[in-house]
């Protein structure tokens, strides 16, 4: 069966013409990573919207616009948003567009569950977010959904299964990557001889099928000491909710991993093809992020040093901790003697890419700190971890998608973006993410606990600047969409085959926009035409 | 603001302040620890960024194209690799050293000449006095949240002012209670610390830490404070629709106050409203006395 739907489309190279046909029934990994990646963007504004009623809620003291409950439902939302529906579905929508291309691949391994797997999204959201207008709203107790508070909210059946269909969908989605890279890579392209981008996604694939489970089963043990009479979590029956945090963070802290693996990969394609000059020792990278995603399972608890552990466990969690600022640290070091000695040029994605070194570092700085534990005991649930998570996930994440929207959309559409536009971008983000963030560094060490809807005039400052940034940064997002749609539907710029002077990879070896069907036949491999020089010396 | 800043630098340490930049020193025997071990991380931190992110402007500058750099063709060296594996992992290990020191100071809860049971509830707390100096202390416990005007204050579309909720100079808007906990200076007191219902945090900076208050889990943690004051904090673990609104105020008498202020509560021996904390002729806080119970009314 399978055989035979893409049997018919060997004859053309053109999309099905009906839409409900091409979007609605597509196998094709293009518009998969299309939907994927017009999803994501679509949450990145929804979550969005939700973090603009925080900070206006958050601009003075004193509560002007929203009940302390619904500012609740709000950070909550945002999280859940920003997690499973930008970042995420972003990362596996680069990686259904990029990875074939990268491996000289005809399509993903299994075209027919890539659409599944993208279809069940749209359903876990609805779900998810039909919360918001339901009698007892959506979920208030924080991404996290630590019990028992979380067993308090009414919403917390469809949450649990909008999780679950979330975790089915990144579950099918790692599968099929795991399965192309293994099996569909053309002759000649060795593992160590992959882009870092296809490295660092097949380590995330591998993270997702581990820890995704692991969620679900949290999740499920919440659903049934709610509505089944269960007591895992709940202490008059035995159970203990410190269980339930060291389950969820046993996921949680792989997942932050899964949104950062790939962003890693990202950044080592850009700055090489901008700065003209092989990756700086390309199997340490490729072991880097192998060492990290080991790393990311034994240190769950750095989440939990306030929570009472024992003396033992907080000093092993320190240690293993404040090993993977190591593997951090070399891939960083990395980043910069890639530069060093090249011949740069700033372009919007170079642009994207050199902000996410930096302020990426800041962010395990302040990681860093957070992971030495009396030190944890001043900033745990304060604004610290708020600051810090938001300058590893949007300076971090978040920038790296940028950075990668920018770099391959000539690609995918076959026109150049408005550079002009781009700039403009990036000037605005990079500013006034500081102007958000930054503050918020103070105002974690001055006390501010994380998750309040008001505070005390003592942190009116900062917090009024945080808010003042954060409405620019998000109206600077609206010229974001204005470029990708300049570029989709008017741009008259053509783009090359080959993008940027210097890009080297298979996937700038087909035409742009790149033809609904690629590699049909296996490409020859050259290894100088591969991006990251010479492995074995 | 100036007058703010003046009163943090004087009496008590009114933290937060405005524009506050760092953790507070804090006012007890361990919190230096994390005080100190903030500015230690923190200044290994700057002078990773300055050689990093230094490194990284140079080559921005040097290597452009604009200027006519032919890119070089090398993508390896063992022996930088090398280096810049071996050095990180010194630093931490130094750091390590330090945290780990600080943390086994705070576990070591032993030798504690009193002992307090603190309670969480949506969206208040409870203090239970268990002992002092060896004695078992009974029925001296009380419930302790948001003071009401804070509370009126704080309501939405209140028309009130935050600006204007004050405890003599101070600004306490969300960070006072009807009663606080009143505790000796110069005694290592033991908290025993959970909740009822959900979990809280019980946090306040100027001690050093904070100890989430877990249903069906006893924790415990200590302090030792130097100096008489007010001290203030909040709940730091995510609660309920109030978690924003159950601050934490620690009164730190002399042990002659405490033990006056003690004898008073017991006599009483009522639970709850019992009588109003004497008022403290600690130099630091008469004024906030007196208006912590002009709340109460
Ligand atoms: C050098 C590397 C890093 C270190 C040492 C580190 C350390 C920590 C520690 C100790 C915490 C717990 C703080 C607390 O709650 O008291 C934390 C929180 C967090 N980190 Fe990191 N981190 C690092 C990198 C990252 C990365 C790469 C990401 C994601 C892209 C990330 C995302 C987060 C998030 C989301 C939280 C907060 C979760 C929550 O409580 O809601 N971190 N980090
Ligand atoms: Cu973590
Ligand atoms: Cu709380």
């Amino acid at each position: 069966m399978a055989h035979e739907a893409t049997h018919d489309h060997h004859d053309h190279h053109h999309a099905p013409q009906g839409f409900f046909q091409r979007w609605v029934m597509s196998t094709n990994h293009k518009d998969i990573g299309t939907l994927y990646l017009i999803f994501s963007l679509t949450m990145f504004f929804v979550g969005g919207s939700f973090a603009m009623v925080i900070r206006a809620e958050l601009f003075k003291p004193g509560l002007q616009l929203v009940q302390p409950a619904f500012f609740n439902e709000m950070t909550t939302m945002h999280a859940l948003v920003m997690i499973f529906g930008a970042i995420m579905p972003a990362f596996v929508g680069l990686g259904n567009w990029m990875i074939p291309l990268m491996i000289g691949a005809p399509d993903m391994a299994l075209p027919r569950m890539n659409n599944l797997s993208f279809w069940i999204l749209p359903f876990a959201f609805t779900l998810l977010l039909s919360t918001l207008f339901l009698p007892g709203g959506g979920p208030a107790g924080g991404w996290t959904m630590y019990p028992p508070l979380s067993l308090q909210s009414d919403s917390l059946a469809y949450v649990v299964f909008a999780i679950h269909l979330m975790g089915i969908s990144s579950i099918m989605g790692a599968i099929n990557i795991i399965a192309t890279i293994l099996n569909m890579r053309a002759p000649g392209m060795d593992l160590l001889k992959m882009p870092v981008f296809v490295w660092s996604w097949l380590i995330t694939a591998f993270l997702l099928i581990a820890v995704m489970p692991v969620l679900a089963g949290a999740v499920t043990m919440l659903l049934t000491d709610k509505y089944f009479g269960t007591s895992f979590f709940n202490p008059h029956g035995g159970g203990d909710p410190v269980l339930y945090q060291h389950v969820f963070w046993f996921f949680g802290h792989p997942e932050v991993y899964i949104m950062i693996l790939p962003a890693f990969g990202i950044i080592s394609e850009i700055v090489p093809t901008f700065a003209r000059k092989p990756i700086f020792g390309y199997k340490a990278m490729v072991y880097a992020i192998a060492s990290i995603a080991f790393l990311s399972f034994i240190v769950w608890a750095h989440h939990m040093f306030a929570v009472g552990l024992p003396l033992g466990a907080d000093i092993f969690f320190m240690y293993a901790t404040m090993l993977i600022a190591v593997p951090t640290g070399v891939k960083v070091f990395n980043w910069v003697a890639t530069m060093w000695g090249g011949s740069m040029t700033f372009e919007t994605p170079m642009l994207f890419a050199i902000a996410f070194i930096i302020l990426f570092t800041i962010g395990g700085f302040s990681g860093l700190m957070l992971a030495l534990v009396p030190a944890d005991f001043q900033y745990h649930d304060t604004y610290f971890v708020v600051a810090h998570f938001h300058y590893v996930l949007v300076t971090g994440a978040a920038f790296a998608i940028m950075a990668a929207t920018y770099y391959w959309l000539p690609k995918w559409t076959g026109h150049m973006y408005s550079e002009f536009w781009g700039k403009v971008h990036f000037w605005c983000s990079v500013v006034f993410v500081n102007v958000l963030f930054f503050p918020q560094h103070f105002l974690g060490l001055a006390g501010m606990p994380r998750r309040i809807p008001d505070y005390n005039v003592a942190f009116a400052n900062f917090n009024m600047i945080s808010s003042i940034g954060g409405f620019l940064f998000g109206a600077s997002q609206l010229i974001f969409l204005g470029v990708i749609v300049h570029c989709v539907f008017f741009s008259k710029k053509k783009a090359a085959d080959r993008v940027w002077e210097s890009a080297k990879g298979l996937e700038w070896t087909v035409p742009s926009p790149a033809p609904h069907h690629t590699f049909e036949v296996p490409p020859v491999v050259h290894d100088e035409e591969l991006a990251h020089g010479h492995v074995n010396d | 603001m100036a007058i703010v800043l003046a009163l943090g630098a004087g009496i008590a340490q009114a933290d937060p302040h405005p524009w506050q930049l760092n953790l507070t020193r804090g006012v007890t025997t361990w919190s230096g620890e994390p005080y100190f071990l903030n500015n230690v991380a923190f200044g290994v931190c700057v002078v990773i960024g300055v050689l990093v992110f230094g490194a990284m402007f140079i080559a921005m500058f040097r290597f452009r194209k604009s200027r006519g750099a032919v890119p070089e063709k090398w993508s390896h060296n063992t022996t930088v690799e090398i280096v810049w594996t071996t050095i990180p992992v010194i630093i931490l290990m130094v750091l390590a050293y330090l945290a780990t020191r600080g943390l086994v100071s705070f576990a070591n809860t032993t030798g504690a000449q009193m002992t307090v049971k603190v309670t969480g509830y949506q969206w208040k707390w409870r203090y239970d006095y268990v002992d002092y100096q060896g004695k078992p202390i009974s029925k001296v416990g009380f419930m302790s949240k948001l003071d009401a005007l804070s509370d009126k204050t704080r309501q939405l579309g209140s028309g009130l002012d935050p600006y204007a909720v004050k405890t003599g100079n101070e600004n306490t808007y969300l960070l006072n209670v009807d009663k606080p906990l009143v505790l000796p200076i110069h005694t290592k007191v033991r908290f025993v610390i959970t909740s009822d219902d959900v979990i809280h945090s019980w946090f306040v900076p100027a001690f050093g830490w904070k100890m989430d208050a877990i249903p069906g889990i006893v924790n415990t943690a200590w302090t030792n404070i130097n100096v008489p004051g007010t001290y203030r904090g909040q709940c730091a673990e995510l609660c309920g629709q109030d978690h924003g609104f159950m601050p934490i105020v620690v009164k730190a008498v002399s042990r002659a106050d405490f033990a006056k202020w003690l004898a008073k509560q017991e006599q009483a021996s009522a639970p709850a409203p019992a009588a109003p904390p004497a008022a403290a002729s600690s130099a630091a806080a008469p004024v906030a006395v007196a208006s912590v119970q002009g709340g109460n009314g």
